[in-house]
């Protein structure tokens, strides 16, 4: 047996000081198997031991909140005695160390926490970050994280319907795979991960216990160096055939009404399953490892604890009817089996053949994770205020601005991701990838959910509270764009190193900001994810906050973001630059004119108006729901030129004539990435309706020019600008 | 008219397949268990779409040894109605029923979008709404949907009428781009020699809701509504002239 030395410690990622913790809980020395479970109890990654004082401020309650935060997955209820379950989750360790497997399992895990609610998932979104495509490393990485992403949303038979794709610098040794799950069940469904009833039996279900991923909690807690690629054994493999059928075999002995609580063995395993069940009812679990199934023979105690083999659930049962279950499992050939039972002890405790191997009081590796206030100071920034000065550019100039910007990684088409992707199983895609949000009907009730993720690591960077504000505000505007009310929202932060106390700055602004907006637009946080750590060697990356709001409409065929035909007038919703006369190249420094054109960032993040934002979007959301305009699309990467350039990408290529009266410069007016706008074409016997409910809201709404046939024109106080061949720019973009 | 659409471990457009002949198409619609070994008296059979257990050896091989599939052929080999989209194509073609193979795309690639399809003929029961040269936008979603057999095949199927689909433009011309995953003869359907058994890689199932964008792929499935209409009005149905067969 090992002893445990201070060696061994801190290879399970604990402090010294933590170590002792553990002895004054257990009133004695852990055994190895119980080190092992408290390090991934108390690993960043299970217990947000360095967030959880600061994501408590978060607002969490809403008349529609069925599910806050603390359960696997937030529920809102959405009328008509139905409810969706809904959470985004990072993969973004395992997804640098083995991109095709990380990025499945990273799927797989979002997807059981849905269906371990009893709701069925109908949807999946990516929020993807990488390094510059120009680089080999950064390209597999890509190529095989949207493979992974492919591989279990097809099988497991959930379309992938959304999401976004960007490429910085700061990603290169560390990408992020933020992904996000909808489900939809009955609201009296409810599923808990709660172990009610001394004496009921736990059912192990699912496939069986091999050694892959054992530690995978703690490594997810870890910067990288050199070395990490020795983990690449940490990284689960991922069966999505097999969750398919624990999809299949929960929900059909859900019916039974058999199961008293059932929780998905995710991260820590079999280890955070039964303690946490005990815990949130205030039971105890007692299991025996001998009757686990295994893949593997030989394996210790420790092994079956830690192991995070996937697609696995535990489930307690009312006792006396196993029977229901098991014949439930054995028609989709899974294995269930009673591996322990509900003690009123309050305690965790492991039998290994009758012998007890770990005993833990569940408050021990819940209640009493050490919790840090890690010391902040001002949020890392290594960007100057102001940027370089940029004089005015000719109208060739500023046409090969908006190619290069429309051919960019960021902004150009992300069709050859997406459609790898089955982003039409179900068929409830009423609005799929490509659009500013994705929208799916609930055929039970008549009303359509709309989804958005959005994040903006270069606002962040610059200014992490109002970048995160920005992100909800864009995400909302983008669920408003589609004509839905956003409701509810979800988050996945995104950060570096937590004990750097400029790093720890970062996160502490982001989660006020969040929680400002979230305020603001009423749409509260019921859950989400945080993954920190993530640097390499010593290199943190970007700031980068991911927020996924879930808004509700009425089921109504969508509102296309393309233009339909010429002769429509262009009103753009909002004005043409809010806010920004306010330090205007300050807040252009950020742009992705700043970024592809110059090469550059400095300055701040654009300034965001929350009450103005919210009568733009209430403005909008009348406008699509009464069918006012042909077309609708939020402006935002890229600015205005690269807005309209989007509109005119549809299948009948219509473009626009744009007259902008400004005195601003033209560098501005195209291209600065103001928020609070929407472009809209709209029939001209349509526009006195919109004028006036943009009026009755007191939002502007100029109109900009027409839409034209096949070409796009840009002119300023009556002077051309230029003009492009629509069919030219898409070959560009696509 | 009871139409039946087969589970097996791993389908995943089951319950869009039953959506659309129960709810868009509005007729009885039941689901078949594949340990079953009873069609219930259903008038067609659609093996739907997905990665029935898991694809794992290659597609579809693991399904045909299901025992509903030993009804299945007999229901075929009587003239029974049978049709199997994306992953039930390629049960169908390991099964035996269809001829040829579904390999890897081209591109080597999952690819999900809707393409168009030109209708090759009409003389059959999937078909009998639609007419020659008419151009269908249905949705596809595969990794292996390129559609391969050896020459004597290809004539053959070709000489007896029996391609059903070809991917093609939107005007319906046959040209290298709108083929979408490398197949034969730009082949999307076909049917088997007694005309009653149909193959298809696009969906038709995502295609009958006027919300999904298109409902091309309902004139597939009223076909065959209108087959079974006339046959229960104990009209002989004629099919291309090859077969005479009374259902």
């Amino acid at each position: 047996m090992t002893t445990i030395t201070p060696d061994v410690i801190s290879q399970h990622q604990l402090s010294g000081q933590e170590y002792e913790r553990i002895v004054d809980l257990l009133g004695r020395r852990p055994t190895l198997t119980e080190l092992g479970i408290f390090s991934v109890m108390w690993s960043e990654h299970c217990s947000y031991k360095s967030s959880r004082v600061h994501l408590k401020t978060l607002p969490t309650q809403g008349p529609r909140v069925l599910e806050g935060p603390g359960e696997n997955a937030g529920v809102i209820d959405i009328g008509s005695g139905y409810a969706v379950a809904f959470k985004i989750e990072s993969h973004n360790h395992p997804s640098f160390i083995e991109p095709f497997q990380g990025a499945a399992t990273g799927v797989g895990g979002i997807l059981r926490d849905i269906f371990t609610m009893g709701a069925r998932p109908i949807a999946v979104l990516d929020s993807l970050r990488f390094g510059p495509q120009d680089d080999p490393r950064n390209r597999r990485i890509l190529e095989g994280v949207v493979a992974g992403i492919a591989h279990y949303g097809n099988c497991f038979g959930v379309p992938t319907v959304g999401g976004e794709c960007v490429f910085e610098p700061s990603y290169s040794g560390n990408p992020l795979v933020n992904v996000f799950a909808l489900g939809v069940f009955r609201r009296d469904r409810i599923f808990r991960a709660r172990a009610s009833g001394v004496g009921n039996p736990v059912i192990y279900v699912g496939a069986k216990t091999g050694r892959d991923g054992i530690h995978g909690a703690s490594m997810a807690s870890a910067e990288f160096d050199e070395q990490s690629m020795e983990k690449r054994p940490n990284v689960q493999v991922g069966d999505p055939f097999l969750e398919k059928l624990l999809l299949e075999a929960c929900l059909e002995a859900m019916e039974t009404g058999a199961i008293v609580g059932i929780q998905d063995m995710g991260a820590a395993g079999l280890t955070c399953s039964t303690c946490e069940m005990g815990g949130r009812a205030g039971t105890g679990i007692e299991i025996d490892l001998i009757d686990v199934p295994q893949r593997e023979t030989g394996m210790t105690p420790y092994e079956i604890m830690l192991s995070e083999s996937q697609e696995r659930m535990l489930l307690v049962a009312e006792a006396g009817r196993e029977d229901e279950i098991f014949r439930v499992f054995r028609k989709w050939g899974l294995d269930a089996v009673t591996i322990g039972r509900v003690t009123g002890d309050g305690r965790l405790r492991v039998k290994d053949l009758g012998v007890t191997v770990a005993e833990i009081p569940n408050a021990a590796l819940s209640d009493e994770v050490p919790l840090y206030r890690r010391p902040a100071t001002r949020p890392h920034r290594n960007a100057p205020l102001d940027g370089p000065a940029i004089s005015e550019r000719s109208g060739p100039r500023l046409a090969s601005d908006l190619a290069e910007l429309i051919s960019s990684g960021d902004i150009r088409s992300k069709r050859r991701i997406w459609e790898q992707y089955d982003h039409s199983v179900r068929t409830n895609t009423v609005q799929g990838p490509g659009a500013d949000a994705a929208v799916l009907r609930i055929k039970e009730t008549g009303t359509s959910i709309a989804m958005s993720l959005d994040g903006n690591g270069r606002y962040c960077y610059l200014d992490p509270r109002e970048g995160t504000r920005l992100a909800v505000a864009e995400s909302c505007r983008n669920i408003s764009t589609a004509g839905a009310e956003p409701v509810a929202a979800t988050n996945c932060l995104n950060f570096g190193n937590p004990e750097r106390p400029e790093i720890m700055a970062q996160l502490i602004e982001a989660i006020e900001g969040l929680g400002e907006a979230c305020r603001a637009f009423g749409t509260p946080i019921t859950g989400g994810n945080v993954s920190l750590y993530n640097e390499t060697l010593g290199e943190a990356i970007y700031p980068t906050p991911v927020v996924g709001v879930v808004g509700l409409m009425k089921t109504r065929p969508p509102t296309p973001l393309y233009f339909q035909a010429p002769g429509r007038k262009l009103v753009l919703l909002g004005g043409l630059l809010p806010g920004a006369s306010d330090q205007i190249h300050r807040r252009f420094g950020s742009s992705q004119f700043a970024k592809i054109v110059l090469g550059e960032l400095w300055g701040l993040p654009p300034a965001l108006d929350m009450e103005y934002e919210k009568r733009v979007q209430a403005a909008v959301r009348r406008i699509v729901d009464l069918d006012l305009a042909e077309s609708a699309h939020d402006v935002s990467d890229g600015g205005l030129a690269v807005a309209v350039a989007e509109c005119s990408f549809g299948p009948a290529r219509v473009g626009a004539d744009v007259r902008l009266d400004s005195p601003l410069e033209a560098h501005y007016l195209l291209f600065h990435e103001a928020p609070s706008r929407v472009l809209l074409s709209v029939a001209p016997q349509a526009l006195p309706s919109v004028l006036d409910l943009a009026a009755e809201q007191g939002v502007d709404a100029p109109v900009i020019g027409e839409t034209l046939a096949a070409q796009l024109c840009f002119r300023r106080n009556g002077r051309d600008l230029f003009a492009a061949a629509v069919d030219s720019l898409f070959e560009l973009w696509k | 008219m009871k139409f039946g659409v087969v589970i097996f471990p791993g389908s995943n457009c089951d319950h869009d397949a039953w959506y659309a002949l129960s709810h868009n198409l509005g007729k009885n619609t039941v689901c078949l268990w594949h340990q079953s070994e009873d069609l219930e008296g259903c008038d067609v059979v659609i093996l739907p779409g997905g990665f029935s257990f898991g694809d794992y050896l290659r597609t579809g091989a693991i399904a045909r040894f299901s025992p509903i599939m030993r009804p299945v052929a007999r229901f075929a080999a009587s003239g029974g109605l049978v049709m199997g989209i994306c992953n039930g194509f390629q049960i169908l073609v390991e099964a035996g029923l269809l001829p040829g193979a579904l390999m890897r795309n081209q591109g080597l690639k999952f690819i999900c979008r809707t393409v168009y399809l030109r209708t090759e003929t009409a003389a059959t029961p999937f078909t009998s709404d639609l007419r020659p040269g008419s151009v269908l936008a249905l949705p596809i979603a595969h990794g292996e949907g390129c559609y391969y057999a050896d020459t004597a095949t290809l004539e053959r199927l070709a000489r007896q009428d029996r391609i059903v689909f070809r991917y093609s433009t939107p005007e319906g011309r046959i040209t290298a781009e709108s083929n979408p995953n490398g197949s034969a003869g730009h082949i999307a359907g076909i049917v088997n020699e007694g005309r009653n058994v149909l193959g298809m890689m696009p969906h038709p199932e995502r295609a009958s809701d006027p919300l999904m964008g298109s409902t091309d792929g309902l004139r597939i499935f009223a076909s065959l509504a209108s087959t079974l209409a006339q046959a229960s009005r104990g009209e002989s149905v004629r099919l291309a002239g090859l077969v005479r067969h009374t259902l």
